[in-house]
């Protein structure tokens, strides 16, 4: 299972994506600049957390001009799996990888905390190693994380996970992380890198990993 | 000739202006005038603290950089080493708060990186006024945004720090930021050598902003201040993050990189002069060669430009081109603006012409250092009075109080808006010391920062050694044996002798204190003329400390760990001088702080033995708000209740809200009870109690004085924040 992990100028969560692929899984992955557009021998993209291009604008809204984005549409469109944590999920939405928007956080503030989440989803090659209905634990950290749609009925289906109990940053029916119609591109809020090992209080970020690495 | 109100407006006196005159032997012209004035500022030059802090110990055997440089550095191991260092930021973030904490952090890890480090965390040690002020709610939301704003960014976590509200800095709030990082090998240094060498200023784009910076912090506030807002800079933590991943590339591919230098306060000016001071050699600057985001700017505006994520670098001659490419990858500027030169001077050209020419000690050593006059505060005395206590009815209701004041509770409401998990290496936060790990090592790391300013607002020498002691056993509490310090030393005019007298007899404490207990000072920061005109800020030394953990199985932390557990107090408690309690019943902050230096040298060797040794469950310090505090503390963090029953010939008030140091919570197993009265044998010593999964219970003399809820105690602790900002 090879991986590239995408670095925009501005991606914080490069090295922590890097670590949990390379040092915990022993999975071979490469770091990809942004300027790029070689996507040659990777399984799976991954774009990272942080504020690529400082959010200014808005988040992801200027990444998703970069060269690298056009190749991974093509990645995508020809089934490639793409998986985009925080900023990442940001950057997907603004590049229509994937549907809805990311708004800012109902307090207007940043957030960084663990939250409990609902697993919707166990058939997508993101969620092998959960159960439906499972409740895990992840930390979130972000400023425009609510997520919206529309019209919530179009993608119903294609939602992966659930905050369960409170919702942090009112997204709009709790969504946490959606794939798209083929179920090969995966945007989420909560990090699941910084919840891969025990010493970092939770594990359950790590599945998200295996099952990527289980599903090939 | 200068008239003495022309001189006013860039802090100058009429004195220093004559001595900079004779030492250069002609009248500067306005460049150069401009250029003494930010260099000779408080600020930058330190002409009223140089004297004092060199009665800080700042030599030890891990300390591979001590003062004078960017930050200090320690050596964790063969390979690894540490960079640390804290500033203030505190007039910036009077008048404009979120852009001057953003700055403050910008600032702190350009030090870091200028190390050759990479940043790996970032503390804040915030001081406001109270809360039922709605200014202070800005002030504090503002500063807290900014780090937050400048922090995230970055992707450099904030995993620590305190806070404290008292009214004395309710005009000027204290916003000292620590960061520290990691590097290989050896550290680098801001130094300029090698004649020929090219000075090469990367990062940024010049403009107007923070023209002046150096001398406005060097100013008391004034209800005029808000006008010097242009004085501080905006801060784009984008391009700041852009910067620490260029130099950390630049140096992993190439050694052509001779010298680097944050470039802050007083800008091209502080930092080439600086440069040239270390490297014993002087500089030539073309200005017109510095990008510039502004048209039709003056050399002079130029020189004393404070605009924000810009550094200097000294490179090889001739090797310009190997690490240029990863500057303009990153986006970056990568101007070559001047080169070493023999004769030292600082020379600034325009043009290929010269506008301004001074020698660079008159810059950098030959800036004036001035003997304090120092008198002790009269009314001091009259101070250390505590007066009559009313009796009181309720004991659990005053712990409540104490509990939900903001200067106890819980500080989510804080660091849930900084991303404190980021680069994963944090372990744990949110109480008295932050425990990271270093991936690919088995130790970690114990990072803290503290300090009293009502401690040392009464007893000065006391409050001092009790800032150094405090971090210390936070740190030793955790499992961690402290390495080194870097602080922040904040105070009003120096110029007034009873703030000199405080400014002294704080530095004498901390000093003695570092001293026994082995921890050098390896960098820090002097914050001056923190007053306006309604308050002085107390004198507020902060401590910032690192420790190192053997590995996770000596990791210790203060929550209560099961039931049946017996709790004992080491030290003790009693005195209830500056405490929390006196100013919550009285209103004032009265009486005199004790501490025990020796005790504290004994306790802290005993405890780190006694936890490594795996004999202690859980371990706290008890600090603000006393023994009663503490427990609670411990409680909600191990979601247990306490029996506790203690006999003494002290009031019920000593013992549950006092802050005499040393005293250290500790529970371990029922069954070895013996074992541990006998390893802590040469220390007072007494069991208290035991863990229990009920209700939080104390009992004085046999009476009941406690009875509370642990739900009750959890939201009482978790509001005192939020109940003030929403």
């Amino acid at each position: 299972m090879n991986f590239g992990i995408v670095v925009f100028p501005g991606t914080n969560c490069d090295r922590d994506c890097y670590y949990v692929i390379k040092d915990i899984l022993n999975q071979p992955v490469r770091f990809i600049w942004h300027r790029e557009n070689d996507l040659k021998g990777i399984d799976c993209v991954v774009l990272p957390g942080g504020f690529s291009y400082g959010d200014y604008l808005r988040a992801g809204a200027i990444a998703r001009f970069s060269p690298i984005m056009s190749s991974v549409k093509e990645f995508a469109d020809k089934g490639g799996l793409v998986i985009g944590i925080c900023n990442g999920f940001q950057i997907l939405t603004e590049a229509g990888l994937l549907p809805g928007a990311l708004g800012r956080n109902r307090s207007l503030k940043f957030i960084c905390r663990y939250v409990d989440l609902i697993i919707e989803r166990n058939d997508t090659p993101f969620t092998l190693e959960f159960k439906k209905g499972e409740i895990i634990r992840m930390p979130i950290a972000h400023n425009e994380g609510s997520y919206y749609i529309d019209d919530i009925s179009k993608i119903e289906k294609q939602v992966v996970l659930r905050y369960y109990g409170e919702n942090p940053n009112g997204a709009i029916d709790n969504i946490a992380g959606i794939v798209n119609e083929r179920g090969n591109v995966f945007g989420l809020m909560p990090h699941p890198e910084r919840c891969s090992e025990k010493i970092l209080g939770s594990e359950d970020g790590l599945r998200i990993f295996k099952s990527i690495v289980r599903s090939l | 000739m200068r008239t003495r109100e022309e001189l006013q407006r860039i802090s100058m006196t009429l004195e220093e202006y004559q001595l900079a005159k004779s030492l250069l032997g002609r009248e500067p012209n306005d460049l150069e005038l401009g250029m003494i004035a930010v260099m000779w500022s408080e600020h930058c030059g330190y002409k009223h603290s140089k004297k004092t802090l060199k009665l800080f110990p700042t030599t030890g055997p891990y300390v591979l950089q001590g003062p004078g440089e960017n930050a200090g550095v320690i050596k964790l191991d063969e390979e690894l080493a540490l960079a640390m260092k804290m500033e203030s930021h505190n007039h910036p973030s009077a008048i404009e708060p979120y852009q001057g904490a953003a700055t403050g952090v910008g600032g702190i890890v350009r030090d870091i990186l200028a190390m050759g480090a990479r940043p790996i965390a970032l503390l804040d040690s915030l001081r406001f006024g109270l809360l039922d002020n709605p200014r202070t709610r800005y002030l504090f939301s503002g500063v807290v945004s900014g780090i937050a704003g400048y922090g995230n960014c970055i992707g450099v976590p904030t995993v620590g720090g305190e806070l404290a509200f008292e009214k004395p800095y309710t005009e000027n709030p204290l916003v000292n930021v620590m960061c520290i990082g990691l590097l290989n090998g050896k550290p680098k240094s801001g130094r300029a050598v090698g004649i020929g060498n090219s000075l090469v200023l990367v990062g940024a784009s010049t403009g107007r902003d923070g023209i002046h910076g150096a001398t406005f912090a060097s100013l008391e506030l004034t209800s005029e201040s808000i006008e010097r807002r242009p004085a501080v800079q905006a801060g784009d933590p984008f391009m700041e993050k852009l910067l620490i991943e260029a130099i950390l590339e630049a140096l992993e591919k190439s050694d052509a990189i001779i010298g680097i230098q944050d470039m802050g306060a007083a800008g091209i000016t502080s930092s080439s002069a600086e440069m040239a001071s270390r490297g014993g050699v002087g500089v030539e600057i073309e200005v017109t060669r510095v990008p510039q985001r502004e048209k039709g700017m003056t050399p002079e505006e130029i020189m004393l430009s404070e605009s924000q994520e810009r550094m200097l670098l000294c490179v090889e001659k001739g090797r310009e081109e190997e690490i240029r490419p990863i500057f303009e990858k990153w986006g970056l500027n990568f101007a070559i603006i001047g080169e070493v030169i023999e004769e030292r001077v600082v020379r600034i050209k325009e043009n290929g012409r010269v506008v301004g020419e001074l020698p660079t000690d008159l810059l950098t050593e030959k800036v004036p250092a001035y003997d304090l006059i120092t008198e002790k505060p009269k009314k001091l005395e009259e101070l250390h009075i505590i007066r009559e206590i009313p009796r009181i009815e309720n004991y659990g209701e005053i712990l409540l109080r104490l509990l939900g004041s903001p200067n106890c509770s819980a500080s989510n409401w804080v660091y849930e808006q900084y991303d404190h998990m980021v680069e994963t290496n944090t372990v744990s936060i949110g109480t008295g010391a932050s425990i990271l790990r270093v991936k690919g090592k088995q130790y970690l790391l114990g990072i803290t920062t503290d300090g009293e300013g009502r401690y040392c607002y009464l007893d000065p020498y006391t409050g001092g050694m009790m800032a150094v002691a405090e971090s210390a056993r936070n740190l030793i509490c955790i499992g961690a044996e402290p390495l080194a310090i870097t602080d922040c030393l904040n105070f009003g005019n120096p110029e007034d002798p009873e703030i000199a007298w405080y400014f002294v007899e704080t530095v004498k404490g901390m000093s003695e204190c570092a001293r026994r207990l082995n921890i050098p000072v390896i960098s820090g920061n002097v914050s001056f003329y923190n007053e306006s005109e309604n308050y002085t800020v107390y004198p507020t030394p902060v401590v910032g400390m690192v420790g190192k953990i053997e590995s996770i199985q000596t990791i210790c932390t203060p929550g209560f760990k099961k039931e049946g557990d017996t709790i004992y107090i080491l030290g003790e408690p009693g005195n209830l001088g500056g405490s929390l309690f006196i100013e919550e019943i009285l209103g004032e902050v009265r009486g005199r702080p004790s501490f025990d230096l020796e005790l504290e040298a004994k306790l802290e060797r005993l405890l780190l033995k006694g936890i490594r040794d795996k004999l202690i469950n859980s371990a706290q310090d008890v600090s603000r708000g006393g023994l009663a505090v503490a427990l609670a503390e411990c409680s909600i963090w191990g979601n247990l209740g306490v029996d506790v029953s203690i006999e003494t010939e002290k009031t019920p008030e000593e013992i549950l809200f006092g802050e005499g140091q040393p005293v250290v919570i500790i529970t371990v197993d029922q069954e070895r009870e013996k074992e541990v009265e006998e390893f802590f044998r040469d220390l007072p010593i007494k069991r208290i109690g035991k863990v229990t999964g009920g209700n939080f219970v104390i009992k004085i003399n046999g009476n009941q004085l406690i009875d509370l809820d642990i739900e009750c105690i959890k939201k009482v602790w978790s509001s005192g924040i939020e109940k003030w900002m929403g």
